[in-house]
């Protein structure tokens, strides 16, 4: 009797139903602490191809520099891990049990992956704090937020966060009377207070004084360890005052990875982009 | 206490509401106590009236719940106001009875003169208040919920969610003008007797409807006040500003879209709910995308955003359009066509937005103080 | 006077009978000739007889001479009791001698006597003349005859049609020829005929041939026949349903063509320009009111009128279209919501106006003498011309409009402009002309479609707002900022408006189109035709 051994089956005590179990992904190494996983991802827009076959692998605690020439499909590679792409195949995993592919925007961000856009996007009409306070690690579902009451301890965090970011005696103006530096601050502030895992970071000088830059990647080396940071950014300078490992992308594809001095020789890699960025 | 937390940094919601309380205490003294030929005598047709603004003003703060602060510009607002106003109407046509035209004790006179022979399913249970009340909220609860579910999940907003909701009471609009519908067609439900046993033709039954309005003004109002300084009003303001922003900070945008529109949905069959024993009649014209687009005018003429804006816009152009009507019926189109241009060129912050302007320095200064 | 017109009729009476001259061949008086001294005998059965022989004879006057019979236009000359026809009254009174037709001056009613007719032999004459059709020499009048034999196949014999079908060259007239025939046949006594005039009815869309067949089976007892016949009933059947369908399709195509025409200049300034254009119905009325003070300019001229107001309506909706966007909403671009909520007050002025200038009341636009009328294509089939010209119309200002934006410096410009405003304003185009440039044209073809829409609806001041949530429609579905989207999509939203229309009626076939696009656009926002691209951040 087919139909009683299934029956059984689905009544055995020591298994959990099949759509229970947390879906594991067989592949993936957790002997070097991959943190998050992109194997053999391609994504097409009417035809041209941002994103190529890429595999790329980023080791929790790690602060990561990705760059290359413009239409690399840097912003796009962000896109996909944050869920606002779908790649047409291949996998992303997050961690050992997430499917990122699975999830959606909030979803990812809830799972711990924050992003700082290109372009500075904060809550213009809300103050700072408020900025601080919507983006705060909280239960985010829709009657627990209309319930929600700030805590002294979580005013407290929030405070920390903004002293670190140097936004303290703006913390009830509204944030669109902030100069762009200032804001590319209070975004960095708001993935904070997210506590993110990972942190995805696009272009996060771009408009910003030399002393704001180095204070941008003072606050970025130190976050590394407890966090993983991904930077994309095109300022030269800045990558190698902060790099410890550099990913080049080219059309969609990985070129060559590894610390900044040797991705530098690289002869590909010279050949494609530092050359372009000379002139730059 | 929960009233001045709410009310603290709001003088418009001050101002109206002590002028609701006013009016309450007022107007039943007015219209019951002294006699008709009183020069301070509120004529029932004025009260009636004044409770209809009420209606409509309850009506605008729905609307602009989630216009001002989600950036949910619906064109078919009048729908949900329309079917709680259709709720109330099946309640008090079966309140009738036996004294219609036909004097059928069980049908509706124009269920009779269609020869139908059994009351259809869906008016089943409405010859209970309870039973009305609950479907006055739930009917256009439930619509915006299920439309809400569709469209927000699939991520339709800005215009395209303005042209649906707007082809969503129009859609209503053809269906409720069938006679086969069970809605009275073109002439609705009308020649109302009662209400809860209560005359609706007494001076004391509509001193009470008017009192009703006003007071489900005052909840509504604080309703939505309490909805707007909670954390979620907060991340409804940042969905209207950065929708991608709020989403990838990790709310759920179309769930926190989805309840605040069911819930104005809800605002709104309530006020359509009032508004139907008032004015005696309700027909499919309340679904007409004329009306809806109406209530967005109000809105922005009292200024988006601010609710107790919402509310003098509705009671300032209803009471235009009422003189108007009287007085200079044909120019009233090019009033309210010019009203629509002029707002949106000249006033994008509407009349609050002006006297804002005035007020800015004195509250910027009372803001920083009262911040912890 | 009256002598010499006296010897002169008998003259030609003598001609006209019989005078033999010794050497002239044919000296015998034809059959024709010889029995019409028969109809002035009194009797009816002689009068009956000469009838028969007359018609047998298969004379080529015959034809004339029984019409002026049927007529009463033949008279008895009382002086002589000689056959003449006579037409007019008192002065205007004319006699001619028969046969032979020459004028005979002189004669008032006084000197005539009329040929009387029974009923019977008006039967005969009928009959005879319908017979005589047959075999006209114009193709015209033998179809005209066989056809009204469908109708009544008792009105000739079978003999006289078999004869006919054999000599007749004319396709068409052949078939109905023995389309008649067969339908006789269907009458006969013997199963064997009756089956055999069952396969030349296949084809017939003739609702005649339809009815018999339907009588045919209900009394037939022959099992043979009666399955074969309720084969070829419901082929016939199955071609009538086939052509309806055809018909539903041009319904369908024509309230389409409607939709693409009022959507089509939405759908360049709302999917070009990003603009929602609430008084788009409005220019449409404009259009429509063009096409009206045309025609009360040109009372005699109706088509001529009709010509002239395509261009006067696109100029005047056009002209508008500019005033409204240099005077309000290039104050709004990058506020759509606002800009709705505008054009909607400008909506409701226009329509304010038009019902002060031209009152509420609907008015009259009359439609020209060559769109009038219907192409009937078979006996089901028939096509009103008017739909027909409006859906090419369509087609030519949707060709027109693509050519414009595809192939024109401004379709460039405009396409740049809505692609990359910043890009294309550094590349030197100034974007405020194209934009201008722009509405103007979507707002012209507007008022181009409320010329098309005055041939088919009245014309009033509610005329834009009945169209204007479809017409949104129609772009939403197609896709914002595709044409070919906006064609599909408002003929295939009027194709199935009509489709649903037999089972849901009007009215609820409409709730359910609007419906469908309502769970439409939730599945796939975009459209039918959503135009990709990489999201910018």
């Amino acid at each position: 009797m087919k139909l009683l051994d299934q029956t059984r089956q689905l009544l055995r005590r020591d298994q959990v139903f099949e759509f229970l179990q947390p879906e594991i992904n067989p592949d993936l190494d957790i002997s070097h602490r991959t943190l998050l996983y992109l194997e053999g991802v391609s994504v097409s827009f009417d035809g041209f191809k941002a994103i190529n076959d890429l595999n790329l692998y980023i080791d929790a605690g790690e602060l990561r520099c990705i760059i290359g020439p413009n239409g690399a499909g840097k912003t796009t590679l962000m896109d996909i891990i944050t869920g606002r792409t779908r790649p047409d195949s291949g996998s992303v995993w997050f961690g050992q049990v997430i499917n990122l592919l699975k999830l959606s925007e909030p979803e990812i961000a809830n799972a711990g992956i924050g992003r700082k856009f290109q372009k500075p996007t904060v809550f213009e009409n809300h103050s700072v704090f408020d900025n601080l306070e919507l983006a705060m690690a909280a239960d985010k579902r829709v009657w627990p937020t209309l319930l929600a009451r700030l805590t002294a301890e979580q005013a407290d965090h929030i405070d920390q966060v903004l002293a670190t970011v140097g936004l303290l005696e703006q913390r009830q103006r509204p944030a669109r009377v902030l100069s762009h530096g200032q804001k590319q601050w209070l975004e960095i502030g708001m993935l904070l207070v997210q506590r993110p895992r990972l942190l995805l970071v696009d272009e996060p000088v771009t408009g910003m004084t030399h002393q704001e830059m180095d204070r941008t990647a003072e606050l970025l080396t130190s976050l590394a360890g407890e966090h993983t940071v991904v930077v994309v950014e095109h300022d030269m300078e800045f990558v190698r005052s902060i790099a410890r490992k550099v990913t080049v992308l080219h059309q969609g594809s990985v070129l060559a990875e590894g610390s900044m001095e040797a991705v530098q020789n690289d002869p590909r890699v010279i050949e494609v982009y530092l050359g372009e960025a000379g002139s730059c | 206490m929960i009233l001045t937390r709410l009310l603290r940094d709001d003088r418009g919601g001050q101002i109206l509401l002590g002028s609701l309380l006013v009016l309450a205490l007022l107007a039943p003294v007015l219209n019951l106590a002294l006699p008709p030929d009183h020069p301070l005598h509120l004529s029932t047709y004025t009260l009636t009236l004044l409770g209809k603004y009420l209606c409509y003003a309850l009506l605008a703060v729905a609307v602009d719940l989630v216009w001002g602060y989600l950036g949910i510009l619906s064109l078919g607002h009048g729908a949900f106001f329309a079917l709680g106003g259709y709720a109330m109407g099946m309640y008090l046509m079966r309140q009738i009875g036996d004294r219609g035209v036909y004097g059928n004790p069980e049908l509706p006179d124009f269920m009779v003169f269609l020869n139908w022979s059994e009351l259809p399913w869906y008016w089943w249970g409405f010859d209970h208040f309870g039973f009305a009340l609950l479907m006055v909220g739930l009917v256009p609860g439930l619509l915006a919920f299920v439309f809400g579910w569709f469209a927000f999940r699939s991520r339709v907003t800005g215009v395209y969610l303005s042209i649906i909701t707007q082809a969503l009471t129009y859609a209503l609009m053809l269906a409720f003008f069938r006679n086969e519908m069970g809605f009275g067609g073109n002439n609705g439900l009308t020649d109302f007797k009662d209400l809860l046993g209560f005359d609706l033709q007494a001076d004391s039954t509509r001193v009470a409807l008017f009192l009703a309005s006003a007071l489900a003004l005052a909840l509504g109002y604080l309703a939505c006040r309490a909805l707007v300084l909670s954390k979620l009003g907060r991340v409804a303001m940042a969905i209207r500003d950065a929708e991608e922003r709020t989403r990838f900070t990790g709310y759920r945008v179309d769930r926190v879209m989805l309840w605040l529109f069911t819930f104005s949905a809800v605002l709104a069959g309530i006020a359509g709910a009032l508004y139907v024993p008032q004015v005696g009649i309700i027909n499919p014209g309340e679904f007409s995308p004329l009306f809806s687009i109406e209530i967005v005018i109000w809105v922005a003429v009292g200024g988006r955003a601010t609710l107790y804006g919402a509310v003098a816009g509705a009671l300032l152009v209803n009471y235009a359009k009422t003189w108007f009507t009287g007085a200079l019926p044909e120019v009233w189109l090019y009033a309210l066509g010019a009203l629509f241009v002029v707002v949106t060129l000249f006033l994008p912050q509407g009349i609050a937005g002006l006297g804002r302007g005035l007020g800015t320095w004195t509250r910027r200064g009372r803001r920083e103080e009262a911040r912890p | 006077m009256p002598l010499l017109s006296r010897l002169l009729l008998v003259l030609l009476l003598g001609c006209a009978l019989t005078i033999t001259r010794a050497d002239e061949p044919v000296p015998i008086p034809s059959p024709f000739e010889a029995a019409l001294p028969l109809l002035l005998d009194s009797k009816f059965p002689v009068k009956e007889q000469a009838i028969e022989q007359l018609a047998q004879t298969g004379d080529p006057r015959l034809e004339e001479l029984f019409s002026a019979l049927l007529a009463g236009d033949l008279y008895q000359l009382k002086s002589n009791a000689s056959l003449v026809m006579a037409t007019g009254q008192d002065a205007d009174l004319r006699v001619m001698a028969v046969p032979g037709g020459e004028p005979i001056a002189g004669i008032s009613a006084a000197d005539l006597k009329k040929i009387t007719l029974n009923n019977r032999m008006r039967g005969q004459l009928k009959a005879a003349l319908a017979r005589l059709d047959l075999s006209h020499a114009d193709p015209g009048r033998r179809l005209t005859a066989a056809t009204s034999l469908l109708n009544d196949p008792g009105g000739a014999s079978r003999q006289v049609l078999t004869e006919r079908l054999s000599q007749e060259t004319d396709a068409k007239v052949k078939e109905t020829t023995a389309l008649v025939l067969a339908l006789m046949d269907l009458q006969s006594p013997d199963p064997r005929a009756r089956l055999a005039a069952l396969p030349p009815l296949r084809d017939s869309l003739h609702p005649q041939v339809r009815a018999a067949l339907t009588q045919l089976l209900e009394r037939e007892s022959d099992g043979q026949v009666k399955a074969a016949a309720s084969r070829v009933l419901r082929h016939i059947e199955g071609r009538v349903h086939w052509y309806g369908q055809i018909e539903t399709l041009f319904f369908g195509l024509s309230l389409g063509s409607v939709l693409v025409l009022a959507a089509i200049g939405l759908a360049i300034t709302f999917g070009v320009m990003g603009v929602i254009n609430m008084a788009h119905g409005e220019l449409m009325m404009l259009g429509a009111y063009t096409t009206y003070v045309m025609q009360q300019l040109l009372p005699d001229h109706i088509g001529l009128s009709l010509f002239l107001a395509i261009p006067a309506a696109f100029v005047i909706a056009g002209l508008v279209g500019i005033l409204i966007e240099r005077g309000v909403i290039r104050f709004l671009y990058g506020r759509p919501l606002e800009t709705l909520l505008a054009t909607f007050g400008i909506s409701l002025i226009l329509q304010q106006l038009v019902r002060s200038i031209f009152s509420p009341l609907n008015r009259a636009v009359e439609t020209p003498a060559w769109m009038a009328g219907s192409w009937q294509v078979n006996e089901v089939l028939s096509l009103t011309l008017n739909r027909l010209v409006i859906l090419g119309f369509c087609l030519l200002v949707f060709a027109l409009l693509y050519l414009i934006l595809n192939r024109t410096r401004l379709g460039l410009q405009v396409r740049a402009v809505s692609q990359n405003r910043a890009m294309a304003r550094a590349m030197g185009v100034r974007s405020q002309w194209v934009d201008a440039m722009t509405f103007g044209l979507g707002a012209g073809i507007a008022g181009v479609a409320g010329v098309a829409l005055s041939q088919l609806t009245n014309v009033g001041p509610n005329l834009g707002q009945s169209y204007i949530i479809d017409s949104f429609m129609v772009v939403v579905f197609g896709g914002v900022g595709n044409l070919w989207g906006t064609l599909v999509a408002g003929l295939g939203l009027g194709v199935a408006n009509k489709l649903l229309e037999p089972w849901a009626g009007a009215v609820l076939a409409k709730i359910l189109v609007l419906v469908f696009i309502i769970l439409f656009i939730q599945k796939r926002p975009k459209g039918l035709f959503p135009q990709k691209g990489r999201a910018a951040t």
